[in-house]
């Protein structure tokens, strides 16, 4: 074995126990914390696919933004925490057998797909993939549009949010 | 190769060499000396961090016209170590119904966060933890988790002080990440590159030349980003006793203290680095080892800037520190990076490339400063008078006998 196999077996655990304890959590802040050491374990595994740029964005996006954010509604919607943990825990086990359905199911598929038990080819020395990266995402050839889109997208959802947040009542 | 040529190379080929001659795996060896340098890299993070802390006290000291710490050995230079020994011996207090687990990894979290930013800063032409191609991305996501760590804090005392200063924490770490973010967009832009020793060789003229109001929009939201005076809302003691670490005693508090300095320092790096141009000096062809100390140096300089703001400003106000972000700083640092962009590509390669970007900056910093006083007579147009009060007339002279 070598040491990253170990790494990765190592991971892997600590993934699937925290994303266990996520679900399985009668505080929501618990669950939260759990969260962020489920999303930190997938930005490891993405470093170890050598995809470094995809690790960062996984930690800055994820833990950065939106585990604090989920924490903070959780912290503000406190008065409610109790009433949210019964509903959670009432159909579980109803959740686990949906949840085991679609993971067999999805394993079944992948399994079909020739890419999913083969080794994944070695990276050219000397490639800088940020490089390329960008270059696909405002290039015609490449995702140009799908960018653009995406982007007047969150430019609208900035606007809407700005509208709604504005103070009632108080000029124009 | 001579020993003075590149000492830390040597010292590593020597171990490989002896590992090689137990006749380990090749995958150990690596892993092993990879270990190795991550050991290196952090303990000496957390070996500068004692001789910081004597260094911040001497120089708050004297900026307050004091003499600082000078008992324990010349020039008090062991009195962290006597202050660490003090902390480790105090009594370890946990609060009633405290979050245990949560309330005893946010300390060494905060700490982590900052020692993680270590690994991609480069010392020297190749002496760097690693040389990732997103490093810039990099520093910016390992920051997240002092903000994860202030809120751990926070909510695990079980205080409502130390909530309410996590709360003031989340706002202003991530409001200021913003502008921090889009200033350190414009070294990158300058470089063509996010790898850290690719930002450093590409400043053949330093950055600070090309980009003089990012360089001080960076220390600035840098500052905020620590938590420091002006901006120590997160643990104002005149407020909120002292914010989410109200609870925290002995080396569980030193721990925090360790990061904020650490972390102050790091600032000081990181401005180097993106524009004071890192490493670079004089005789490095001779000794590369000698960027090591041009770092420091630089760094030291912006420390001191740090420690200088700490020392002379007084604290913000809350809805200030809030409006001063999002009506000034980010649409400052916004305007400044497209402005960059567009000037860069317009004189690309001629020879008034440096004179041109430094035109744009001085041309923002006056329309600014223009808006600013704009914005200030407002306010001082739309603010009411004083109204005279009514005071109470003293009983005539003859009434009262």
């Amino acid at each position: 074995m070598t040491p990253i196999q170990g790494v990765f077996l190592i991971t892997a655990a600590a993934i699937l126990w925290s994303a266990y304890m996520v679900v399985t959590r009668d505080n929501l802040i618990h669950s939260a914390l759990y969260l962020i050491i489920t999303l930190f374990g997938v930005a490891v595994l993405f470093v170890l696919l050598e995809a470094g740029f995809l690790a960062v964005v996984q930690v800055l996006v994820y833990i950065g933004a939106i585990a604090i954010l989920m924490i903070f509604a959780v912290m503000l919607t406190r008065g409610d925490v109790d009433k949210l943990e019964q509903v959670s825990i009432a159909n579980s086990g109803f959740v686990a057998m949906i949840s085991i359905l679609f993971f067999s199911t999805l394993i079944l598929l992948m399994g079909q797909w020739p890419a999913f038990s083969s080794t994944a080819p070695e990276l050219e020395a000397g490639r800088d993939t940020v490089v390329e990266l960008g270059t696909a995402l405002v290039s015609p050839k490449g995702y140009v549009i799908p960018f653009e889109v995406a982007s007047v997208l969150l430019l609208a959802a900035l606007i809407g949010a700005l509208y709604v947040a504005r103070p009632q009542g108080k000029g124009k | 190769m001579t020993f003075w040529d590149d000492p830390i190379a040597l010292i590593g080929q020597w171990i490989v060499d002896l590992m090689v001659q137990l006749n380990l795996p090749t995958n150990l060896i690596v892993f092993i000396s990879t270990l190795v340098g991550v050991i290196v890299v952090a303990s000496f993070g957390l070996i500068a961090v004692i001789f910081l802390i004597w260094l911040e006290r001497k120089v708050a000291a004297r900026f307050q016209d004091r003499l600082g710490p000078n008992r324990a050995g010349p020039y008090g230079l062991l009195q962290t170590l006597a202050d660490i020994i003090k902390l480790i011996t105090k009594e370890d207090i946990t609060p009633a119904k405290a979050d245990k687990i949560a309330f005893n990894i946010a300390p060494v979290l905060s700490v982590v966060a900052v020692l993680l930013i270590w690994a991609v800063i480069p010392f020297a032409p190749g002496w760097i933890g690693t040389d990732i191609n997103v490093g810039v991305l990099y520093i910016a996501a390992v920051g997240s988790f002092g903000i994860v760590s202030v809120l751990m804090a926070g909510w695990s005392s079980n205080n409502k002080y130390a909530l309410l200063g996590a709360f003031r924490a989340v706002a202003q770490l991530i409001s200021y990440e913003v502008p921090m973010l889009i200033t350190l967009l414009i070294p990158v832009l300058l470089a063509r590159t996010m790898g850290m020793m690719g930002i450093v060789e590409a400043q053949s003229t330093w950055f600070v030349l090309l980009a003089p109001l990012p360089a001080f929009l960076f220390l600035l939201s840098s500052i905020a980003e620590i938590g420091r005076t002006p901006f120590d809302l997160l643990e104002a003691e005149s407020e909120i006793v002292a914010g989410f670490h109200t609870e925290y005693t002995g080396m569980k508090f030193g721990l925090f203290f360790a990061g904020e300095f650490l972390h102050a320092f790091t600032v000081g790096v990181l401005t180097a680095i993106f524009f004071f141009g890192g490493w670079r000096g004089p005789f490095l062809d001779q000794l590369p080892w000698l960027g090591v100390f041009y770092l420091m140096a630089k760094a030291l300089l912006g420390y001191f800037i740090v420690m200088w703001v700490r020392s002379t400003l007084p604290r913000i106000r809350i809805d200030h520190m809030l409006a001063f972000n999002w009506k000034f700083l980010t649409p400052l640092s916004l305007a400044l990076l497209i402005v960059t962009a567009i000037l860069d590509k317009a004189f690309e390669g001629s020879g008034s490339h440096t004179i041109a970007l430094f035109a744009g900056n001085v041309l923002i910093f006056l329309v600014s400063l223009v808006a600013l006083r704009q914005v200030s007579r407002r306010q001082q147009a739309a603010r009411k008078p004083f109204k005279k009060r009514k005071v109470a007339k003293a009983p005539a002279a003859g009434k009262a006998s």
